[in-house]
C-alpha cells in the first residue's frame, strides 16, 4: 500500500478553509518524493459537495467522515474520528492547517496517537536519505528558524501556517477516489457543548499585526489617493498605513502611522508608495520581510532599503498592479 | 475548588537579538519573565478564587532558577507553588513536557486547570491540549472569557472569524489568551511573604516516571538544525513602463506565495 500523506481538510459551515488547499499543493510535492498518495480527510455533515474541489487541487483520495456530530468542530468528536481512521490506515504524514481550530485539534490527535507534532510550520521537505519529513518553523519570536524531524514515530505530524504555501491551480480533469468512513460518535462523547457560534469579522486595524501593509507618503498627494492604496491593500488582503507626512496632512489616521513617532512594523510584505524614506520612517519598517517601493525619485532613500524598487508614478503603477493580481487570481481560481 | 495553573519561565523574546557576525542568538542580558499568556492564566485563577473561593497552585517545569517565576506568581497572590525539576526533563518537546505536567496534575489533584495558550519562545500552543489528552480531560483553547457555574464553566473561545460560547463540566483544562483579562501586579504584602513560602519540588521519581519517557529521550520530535535567516540580498531596481513594472511585482509576489 502506498504511503499516505494526509491533509485534514478544514471546513466551516460547508466552506473549505483556504489553508486546506494550500496544504494539498504541498502534500502533492511531498507525496511525489515518497511515491505516496495524497489523502484529504474531510469531516463534517453533508459536505459531499466539497470532495471534487479537494481532488481538483491535488488529492488522490478523499476520505469522507460525514456525521451529524461533526457538523460543527468539537475537539472531542474530531479527535475521535481522526484517530480511529489513523489507527486503521496508519498514515505516514498528517498535515493540519494552523488555524485556531487546527491548533486545538493537532496536539490532541498527536497526543492520542502517541507521536510528535511540529507547530505552525513554514517550510516542509523530505530528507533525501532517511525520507523523514523535515519541518521548519520559526521560534524565539521569529528570530531563529528550526528544522524538526520525527524519526521514530508515525505518523509525522505538523500544523502548517496559513498563507505560507500557495494554492495550486485547480485541474478539473483530475480524478480521484472518494470513500466514506463511518465512526460511531455518541452525544456523550462530546464533553464540550456548543451554546452559540458567533461570526464577527474583527476589522484588523492594528498595523503591527498585519502580514501585508500598503503604505503611502507625501507623494500620494491627497486623501483620495489613499482610496487607491486601500484597493490594492484589499486585493492583497492587507491593510493601509502611512508615513508621518501622510498622517500630518490628514490623509490617514494617526493609529496607522509607521515610523519612529508611529508604530514599528515587520510584515511579510511592505509596499511603500510615494514614501521617500526619511530615517524616522525607515526605523519603523526596515525589518519587514519584503519591501517594495514605488517612487518617482530613483534616488529616494526608500529605494535603497527596498528589495524591489520600482521607479515610476504610483498612480500609473498601482492600478496596473491591481489589475494584474486580479487577473492572476481569476486565471487560477484561487480562493 | 482546586485550581492548577501551569506556567513557563521564558526569555523575553522582545529583547532577544541576533549577533550579526556569528548569526547566533544573544542570550546574555535577556531577562527571564513569566510567559505573558500564562500571566493571564494566573490572573483568571485568582479572579475565580476571589469570586467563588479556590486554592490556586502554580506549577512549572524547568531548571532550578525557574523558582523565580514561581516566587513572582506567589507575589501575585497564588497559594502554592510547585517546581518540577530534574536533569532527566531537559530537552523535552511538547509531548514529553505535557507528560510530566500531566503526572504532576494527577499527584496534586485538580478541579480546573489553566495554562497559557502558548509560550513566546516556542509558540507551539501544544502543551495545554496534550496535557488534557494525557489526563483525558475536556479542553478549550483560546479562551477569552470564563464564567464559573455550578460544577461547570461557560467559556468564550476566540476564532479567526468570531467566537463560540461553550459549556463544559469540571474538571477541564482551559488555555488563555491575552484578551481574557489584565494580569494584576505583584502586591506589596505578597512580595514580602513570597520568599518565606515553601516551594514544593518534584523530580522524576516523585512523579513515578521513567527516564525513557521524559526529556530529550522521551521526545518524538528532534531538532535537526537551527539557523538564523541570512542577511538580505541586495535589492533590485527597475525603471519600466507601468504595465511591465506591475508585471514584475506580480511575479515576485507569486514567487513568495503572497498572492
Amino acid at each position: 500500500m502506498k504511503k499516505g500523506v494526509w491533509v485534514i481538510a478544514e471546513q466551516r459551515d460547508g466552506n473549505l478553509q483556504k489553508v486546506s488547499l494550500e496544504l494539498l499543493g504541498k502534500a502533492r510535492e511531498i507525496a511525489d518524493k515518497l511515491d505516496g498518495e495524497v489523502v484529504a480527510v474531510l469531516l463534517g455533515y453533508e459536505v459531499d459537495k466539497l470532495t471534487d474541489t479537494l481532488i481538483h487541487h491535488g488529492a488522490d483520495r478523499v476520505i469522507l467522515i460525514d456525521n451529524i456530530h461533526l457538523k460543527h468542530y468539537t475537539t472531542d468528536a474530531y479527535t475521535k474520528a481522526i484517530c480511529e481512521l489513523a489507527n486503521e490506515r496508519k498514515p505516514e504524514i498528517i498535515f493540519i492547517g494552523a488555524t485556531y481550530i487546527g491548533r486545538d485539534l493537532g496536539p490532541r490527535v498527536a497526543a492520542r496517537l502517541k507521536t510528535g507534532l511540529t507547530a505552525d510550520c513554514t517550510g516542509l521537505d523530505v530528507d533525501d536519505e532517511t525520507k523523514n519529513l523535515l519541518m521548519t518553523r520559526p521560534a524565539f519570536g521569529g528570530n531563529i528558524m528550526a528544522t524538526i524531524e520525527c524519526p521514530n514515530h508515525r505518523p509525522q505530524m505538523s500544523t502548517v501556517r496559513p498563507g505560507v504555501f500557495s494554492v495550486p491551480c485547480a485541474d478539473y480533469e483530475r480524478r480521484g477516489e472518494v470513500e466514506r468512513f463511518n465512526v460511531d460518535i455518541k452525544e456523550e462523547d462530546i464533553k464540550v457543548k456548543i451554546e452559540e457560534i458567533v461570526k464577527s469579522m474583527k476589522e484588523k486595524i492594528d498595523i503591527t499585526e498585519a502580514d501585508i501593509i500598503v503604505a503611502g507618503g507625501r507623494g500620494v498627494g491627497n486623501k483620495e489617493g489613499f482610496t487607491l492604496l486601500k484597493e490594492l491593500a484589499d486585493t492583497l488582503g492587507g491593510i493601509v498605513a502611512g508615513s508621518r507626512a501622510a498622517v500630518d496632512s490628514g490623509w490617514i489616521e494617526k493609529d496607522r502611522q509607521v515610523g519612529q513617532t508611529g508604530k514599528t512594523v515587520r510584515p511579510k510584505l511592505y509596499i511603500a508608495c510615494g514614501i521617500s524614506g526619511a530615517i524616522q520612517h525607515l526605523a519603523g519598517m526596515q525589518e519587514s520581510e519584503y519591501i517594495v517601493a514605488i517612487n518617482k525619485d530613483s534616488d529616494a532613500p526608500i529605494m535603497a532599503v527596498a528589495d524591489l524598487a520600482i521607479v515610476g508614478d504610483l498612480y500609473k503603477v498601482v492600478p496596473e498592479l491591481i489589475k494584474e493580481i486580479k487577473a492572476y487570481r481569476q486565471s487560477c481560481e484561487v480562493m | 475548588m482546586n485550581i492548577l495553573v501551569f506556567i513557563k519561565q521564558v526569555p523575553d523574546t522582545n529583547e532577544v537579538r541576533i549577533d550579526p557576525k556569528t548569526g547566533t542568538l544573544i542570550r546574555e542580558g535577556v531577562p527571564s519573565i513569566i510567559n505573558p499568556d500564562d500571566k493571564n492564566a494566573i490572573e483568571e485563577a485568582l479572579r475565580i478564587k476571589e469570586e467563588v473561593g479556590a486554592k490556586v497552585t502554580v506549577v512549572t517545569m524547568g531548571p532550578p532558577q525557574a523558582e523565580k517565576a514561581l516566587r513572582e506568581a506567589l507575589a501575585m497572590g497564588v497559594d502554592e507553588a510547585v517546581l518540577l525539576t530534574d536533569r532527566a526533563f531537559a530537552g523535552a518537546d511538547t509531548w514529553a513536557t505535557s507528560l510530566v505536567l500531566a503526572k504532576a496534575a494527577e499527584k496534586l489533584g485538580y478541579d480546573l486547570i489553566f495554562a497559557g495558550r502558548q509560550a513566546i519562545d516556542g509558540d507551539t500552543a501544544q502543551v495545554g491540549p496534550e496535557i488534557a489528552e494525557h489526563l483525558n480531560l475536556p479542553q478549550v483553547t483560546y479562551v477569552e472569557k470564563v464564567e464559573v457555574l455550578d460544577g461547570e464553566v461557560r467559556v468564550r473561545r476566540a476564532l479567526e472569524d468570531g467566537y463560540e460560547t461553550l459549556r463544559v463540566k469540571l474538571p477541564c483544562l482551559l488555555t488563555c489568551i491575552k484578551e481574557l483579562n489584565n494580569p494584576r501586579y505583584m502586591n506589596i504584602y505578597d512580595i514580602f511573604t513570597c520568599y518565606s513560602k515553601e516551594i514544593k519540588v518534584m523530580g522524576l521519581s516523585d512523579l513515578g516516571l521513567q527516564k525513557e519517557e521524559v526529556g530529550l529521550i522521551g521526545s518524538p520530535t528532534k531538532v535537526k538544525k537551527s539557523f538564523t535567516k541570512g542577511p538580505k540580498a541586495q535589492g533590485e531596481k527597475f525603471d519600466l513602463p507601468p504595465h511591465e513594472a506591475a508585471n514584475i511585482i506580480t511575479e515576485k509576489l507569486k514567487g513568495m506565495h503572497l498572492i
